[in-house]
């Protein structure tokens, strides 16, 4: 059917086209965004190949070893006055970023490569990642093991032969050795030692409260030194089998040899893990997959956050939020039911509603100085003086911590629960409380034992969402209590166990931090999407669950609507 | 039949124990209202608090100074006469204000007790044989250094300092009297040292003195031998050319290069550093009376003249447009007509103190060109006044007697116009607008602008719903008026769900992902932003050429979904071909282009990412309430349009759209107040600098993201602090009084529907 164009136009059809474009470009953009997320988020633990190839630039040539991170395209003047020799009549250029790792011995860990330039690729099937403890991935081959000064393995190939597949073995064995000392030193450092010192600490403050009380009878001071003494005697023990442990996991060199051709020794104890992508299947990749992810959900980060796990700031998320639950919710739903079902409605309720409402709207950075000035100056400085004066100068509750990051989220999402718990009330037909009260209950056991039990979806709506939206705020938790890397868990093994006025690692403020302080933003950049993806993810989550109980809710009072 | 009358079963509602029980449950209801009265009314309390809380942080900001006596013990305490003998030419404090010092024309060095004026030491100054003390000027206050000059042409520098030591837990301060050149004096001309002029840095001294007939300048470098640690001085001397006024005072700027010389009403400006000698290059007329006072202010940079007619007068050396220096008069501070006797100079902020001859005493902040205290506090003509290094105490001197006052001006530099109106700062060439509220060195300059932060949060929100505007309200039309049901119940949760997306992973896609992106693809963004719409328009003319056979078997409001790929594959062409479309038009490189052909700068992060990140993150929420809004409007408004024979589009434009408009409104209103607030976005995708450039391709600084980064940085109670409580206070109003109005506009709504 053939339509004129003016005619069409007449119509309005192009606005009505125009206007379905903004929703399919909306669709796109999330789906779009979502996608990024999780495929940048997801593809960082896959084992990528590392290539090798001889890369000429101006007529010098070097062997380059690597993975190739991403591609673009560049003008070839802007080369060209870099003082490269690009062929004549090329516009535009291939560069790669590759990740060549080996920081110690080249100073970076990522290079630009042209493409063009890149010949003899192959991909070794005896090259070798080893992701270490410090100066990030180590990428070469593998020349020989040494235990202590005994040379105990040594190969001089490249080519896959049962020799070089003996010393890899041999090379396993020995990182597998270390993981275990690793694991009993970890456990002497940070919980034995760890708890050691949080005692002496308490001492100190217990004397200095004594002092500070001029308390003059001398037996509370000799307990407190008796109870030192022990403790420094067992210190000490720790610290004889600390020694000895490290000779023990210091025990085992390699020598690797680097792109540039020079042999370097690394210790055993500084890798976490060596794999040979290149002659890895899909099975024993998927493996590796499956325990990076576990590594990055359960292990402490390391190398300033750019590598390792984000458990801490996983834990501490949580932590944070189950407190601001646990505050938010009686006083949400208090309120709600005071608005809805004692306050007299009038003027003042509509204008407390309206308030309530538009709280939701106040940006959170308000709430973060509100909170910075009143709950951790004010209340907390205040906390000090009274009851914690033997650790002053130095703040206990004044400064920033996780009891006050929760109130602060409390009370910056307490207008949610209060809104959708009122939603949720306003829903519950007169009838049934009228009918309650006619049987000759009371208005408190009308509320206690119909009309909250009825409302319970609702709050639970209210709530979720208000922990979906503390889970995603970072703003305020900048001024009352993250930070990038908190030295313990706070909650832990020492008494009080729960230590609320400690600083916390929080997920959304790892990634602010990893991806925009980090002094290695390239190397990290992978991780923080993995971190975007599980924030992500928890949230939507979160929220579709809200979405599908406010749903549910309204399906089951429509019945009782008549 | 007979109707059996059985009496009702016989049951006492009243037993002990029912009533008991009865009694409970009324307690317990009581309890439970009370609790939840209580419960309800301090949750409603605790959100009143904020507001509150930010203004009682606000408030000192804008209150004004008080003086009173020093207050000892709750008393009052009593003028006293001055100790030493002869008269004073200098007159300080240490920092705690408890020891002051006092210089006298016969030599005398006086340190005594600030609340009594009992002396605690007293020193004399070595008099050279045969002279006489003639002059004494103050090199800095902050540095406690003065100089003395003598009958002869010598000249002494001194400096009092005080050490704290604390014998048995209690703190003494004991004073003691330094000289930087050596107790030795420096022979500096042979006139009579009435005025003096020296500045220094650490090692090379240059000292000017002379008297009205003619200057003379010594220059002075002090090495420390490094073997010995000896002390080694090089001198060396030169006159001066004559002037043709009668010299009164002298000032030597610290960078040694400036000489400023008071006559009776005018002014010499000397360039000691000319290339042909030094130069008198400006002689200006400061005052139209009598200058009775000129002195330099904190830092070094600018000078405050005082005349008899009640002016004070800010100056400093600005270049014009030959880059040539002027001694510039900057802004002038009046108080009554009575002549103005004396001068002091804070120690470590930019303000000073004027008194006049009827004894009102002036405090000042040259920035805030604020007056913060007008007080009349003794009566008749002061002769001298002093500050006290933290400016909480000053010294009166009169006729003999010495009164100590107390002074609370916690926030002087803080005011209407150092906030919003342009300031001309000490080294600017014009007043401007700048936020820029902390440096490395103590005497810098606080500038407290708001208007920079102020315009990038209204350029960020500009340009956030430049592009989220658009996409969400047509969106929530289409949404709302076209998409069949089905569909609408999928998107419109989809839409949605992004509303609770973190927005510190937009801001970190943004700054890490989008921002090195479009920088590679400027040109492809924009040929994108135009391509795309026409490809839309072209596709939905191709559409309808379609043969009805083919369209039908689509039903109508799945266009949105027949879109999608459409979308995609604008997108990528657009991309595609952006590279060819840059290299005919803008010679291969739009942003050389740009800063070439058009001078615009670009920065990697800048208003365009943050309209796109922000944009997304207002999308929801704009979508989510004008899809509510369109939706709401009664069926059959539309359907008796539709039955008079208007298109859908008519139907929607002269119907649907009007009678929603509140609400639309209200949706424009909330998002707006959300792009405003908005910080980690901000804080991630700009380079955070507070310029004022409309320049989509440059960066700017919001009010949320400056607080995040300066909030933990600032000292508890300072200005700063007290100044990003206020930043907080104009976020909270502005989204408190926007949210709130389209709240009144949406149940204005709901009650105009409520009668359809």
């Amino acid at each position: 059917m053939k339509v004129s164009f003016t005619e069409w136009t007449k119509s309005g059809s192009p606005w009505v086209w125009l206007n379905a474009g903004a929703v399919a470009i909306c669709v796109i953009m999330v789906v779009g965004l979502l996608s990024l997320i999780a495929v940048r988020g997801l593809g960082h633990f896959w084992p990528a190949d590392i290539q090798q190839a001889t890369y000429s630039l101006n007529g010098e040539k070097s062997r380059v070893i690597g993975e190739i991170v991403e591609s673009e395209q560049v003008p070839a003047e802007q080369l060209r006055d870099a003082g490269v020799i690009v062929p004549e009549g090329t516009l535009m250029m291939r560069r790669d970023l590759m990740k060549i790792g080996n920081r110690d011995v080249t100073g970076t860990d990522f290079t630009w490569v042209l493409d063009n330039n890149l010949s003899e690729r192959s991909n070794p099937e005896m090259l070798f990642t080893a992701e270490r403890r410090e100066w990030g991935n180590f990428y070469g081959y593998l020349r020989a093991l040494k235990e202590g000064d005994k040379l105990v393995g040594q190969y001089d190939g490249y080519e896959k032969t049962p020799e070089y597949v003996a010393l890899w073995k041999g090379f396993e064995a020995s990182i597998e050795r270390a993981l275990i000392i690793r694991k009993d030193i970890y456990q002497i450092e940070k919980h034995e030692i760890g708890s050691i010192n949080y005692e002496l600490e308490r001492l100190r403050l217990k004397q200095r409260a004594l002092e500070l009380k001029e308390v003059s009878d001398p037996a509370p001071y000799a307990e407190i030194e008796a109870r030192r003494k022990e403790l420094n005697t067992s210190y000490e023990g720790l610290q004889q089998s600390l020694i000895d442990l490290y000779t023990e996991i210091n025990r085992d060199t390699i020598i690797a040899e680097v792109s540039g051709g020079q042999e370097i020794d690394i210790a055993v104890a500084k890798i976490v893990r060596a794999f040979r992508p290149n002659d890895m299947s899909v099975g024993a990749k998927l493996i590796h997959y499956a325990e990076k992810i576990k590594e990055f959900v359960s292990d402490d980060p390391r190398e300033a956050n750019t590598e390792g796990g984000i458990f801490p700031a996983i834990f501490g998320t949580v932590m944070m939020v189950v407190l601001m639950s646990i505050l938010v919710t009686p006083f949400g739903v208090i309120a709600a039911v005071y608005l809805r079902e004692y306050a007299k409605q009038g003027f003042t309720t509509r204008l407390i509603r309206i308030a309530v409402n538009n709280l939701a709207g106040v940006p959170s950075i308000v709430y973060g100085v509100f909170g910075l000035g009143f709950f951790v100056y004010f209340l907390g400085g205040n906390i000090d003086r009274l009851f914690y004066p033997e650790a002053l100068p130095s703040p206990t509750f004044g400064t920033g911590g996780l009891v006050w990051a929760s109130i602060t989220l409390a009370l910056l999402t307490v207008p949610v629960v209060i809104v959708a718990t009122e939603e949720g009330l306003s829903r519950i037909p007169r009838a049934v409380r009228e009918g309650s009260l006619a049987l000759g209950a009371t208005k408190a056991e009308t509320l206690w034992k119909v009309v909250l039990p009825m409302a319970s979806p609702a709050m639970m709506t209210g709530v979720i969402l208000a922990i979906a939206r503390a889970a995603g705020e970072v703003a305020p938790l900048m001024l009352v209590g993250v930070v990038k890397l908190a030295p313990s868990l706070p909650l832990d093994a020492n008494y009080p166990f729960l230590h609320l006025d400690q600083k916390f690692m929080h997920l959304g403020f790892h990634i602010y931090d990893v991806g925009f302080q980090s002094p290695n933003v390239e190397a990290a950049r992978p991780l923080v999407y993995a971190t975007a993806l599980l924030l992500v993810a928890v949230i939507a989550l979160l929220n579709i669950s809200a979405v599908q109980i406010r749903n549910h809710l309204r399906e089951k009072y429509k019945s009782l609507e008549m | 039949m007979s109707i059996e009358n059985t009496s009702a079963p016989q049951i006492d509602f009243n037993t002990p124990a029912q009533l008991r029980m009865r009694k409970f449950r009324a307690l317990k209801d009581k309890l439970a209202s009370g609790g939840i009265a209580v419960g309800g009314i301090s949750v409603i309390v605790a959100i009143l608090l904020i507001f509150f809380y930010l203004l009682y942080e606000v408030m000192p900001l804008f209150q004004s100074a008080k003086v009173q006596p020093w207050q000892q013990n709750e008393q009052a305490i009593e003028s006293y006469s001055v100790p030493g003998s002869g008269k004073t030419l200098y007159l300080s404090m240490e920092e705690q204000a408890e020891i002051g010092v006092r210089v006298t024309d016969q030599g005398e060095v006086v340190f005594f007790n600030t609340l009594n004026g009992s002396v605690i030491k007293s020193e004399t100054i070595d008099i050279p044989a045969n002279s006489s003390i003639t002059g004494l000027s103050t090199i800095s206050d902050p540095l406690r250094q003065f100089a003395i000059g003598f009958s002869n042409g010598d000249a002494l520098v001194i400096q009092h300092n005080y050490t704290s030591s604390y014998p048995d837990g209690e703190r003494v301060i004991t004073p003691a009297l330094i000289y930087p050149l050596g107790k030795a004096p420096i022979h500096i001309g042979n006139r009579p040292l009435k005025l003096l002029g020296i500045s220094h840095t650490e090692e090379n001294w240059n000292l000017i003195g002379g008297d009205e007939t003619g200057l003379t300048q010594t220059k002075i470098s002090v090495e420390e031998n490094m073997m010995t640690g000896e002390i080694e001085t090089t001198t060396e001397s030169e006159a001066l050319p004559q002037f043709n006024l009668k010299a009164q005072k002298l000032l030597l700027f610290p960078d040694r290069r400036w000489l400023l010389v008071a006559g009776k009403s005018t002014l010499a400006v000397v360039d000691l550093k000319a290339e042909d000698g030094p130069r008198t290059t400006q002689v200006i007329e400061a005052s139209k009376g009598n200058i009775t006072n000129f002195q330099m202010l904190l830092g070094g940079n600018a000078v405050l003249i005082a005349d008899d007619l009640g002016k004070v007068s800010q100056w400093f050396l600005i270049r014009d447009e030959d880059t040539d220096w002027k001694f510039t008069k900057i802004r002038e501070f009046s108080g009554g007509n009575a002549a103005v006797v004396d001068l002091t100079i804070e120690h470590r902020r930019k303000g000073f103190a004027s008194i006049d001859e009827l004894g009102t005493l002036r405090l000042f902040n040259t920035t805030a060109e604020r007056n913060a205290l007008t007080a009349t506090v003794i009566k008749g003509t002061a002769d001298s006044i002093s500050y006290a290094p933290r400016s909480n105490a000053m010294f009166i001197e009169k006729d003999g007697q010495l009164s100590l006052l107390e002074i609370h001006n916690e926030h002087p530099d803080v005011s209407w116009s150092a906030l919003w109106d342009k300031v001309w700062y000490e080294g600017y060439e014009e007043p401007e607008y700048i936020w820029q509220s902390s440096a490395a060195n103590n005497d810098f300059e606080p500038k407290y602008s708001l208007m920079p932060l102020a315009f990038g949060t209204l350029k960020a929100a500009f340009y956030a719903m430049l592009l989220g505007t658009p996409l969400a309200i047509c969106g929530a039309i289409y949404t709302a008026y076209f998409m069949i049901p089905a569909m609408r119940r999928k998107v419109k949760p989809f839409i949605e769900l992004m509303e609770a997306l973190p927005t510190v992973i937009l801001g970190f896609l943004a700054g890490l992902w989008l921002a090195p992106f479009m920088e590679n693809q400027l040109a492809g963004i924009f040929v994108t932003l135009l391509f795309v719409p026409i490809a839309i328009v072209a596709f939905g003319f191709a559409w309808a050429q379609v043969p009805n056979k083919y369209r039908f078997m689509i039903p109508e409001g799945w266009d949105a979904a027949l879109l999608l790929p459409v979308v995609i594959l604008a997108t990528l062409f657009s991309l595609s071909v952006s590279d060819g479309i840059e290299g005919i038009l803008f010679g291969g490189d739009m942003r050389l282009w740009m800063s070439n052909e058009l001078d615009i700068s670009y920065d990697q992060r800048n208003a365009l990412v943050v309209g796109i990140a922000m944009g997304f993150a207002v999308i929801p929420t704009i979508f989510s309430i004008t899809e509510d809004a369109i939706f709401a409007v009664p069926k059959h408004l539309s359907y008796g349009s539709l039955a008079l024979g208007a298109t859908p589009w008519q139907t929607l434009t002269r119907v649907v759209l009007p009678t929603a408009s509140p609400g639309i409104f209200s949706a424009l209103m909330i998002g707006m107040g959300r792009a405003v607030g908005e910080t980690m976005i901000v804080l991630m995708a700009t380079g955070n600098t507070p310029i004022m450039d409309m320049n989509i391709f440059e960066g700017m600084r919001t009010l949320a993201a400056n607080i995040a980064v300066e909030v933990p940085e600032s000292e508890v109670g300072s200005t700063h602090y007290r100044i990003l409580f206020l930043a907080a206070f104009v976020l909270f109003m502005f989204t408190f009084v926007v949210n709130t109005l389209a709240e009144l506009v949406r149940q204005h709504l709901r009650k105009k529907y409520g009668s359809l």
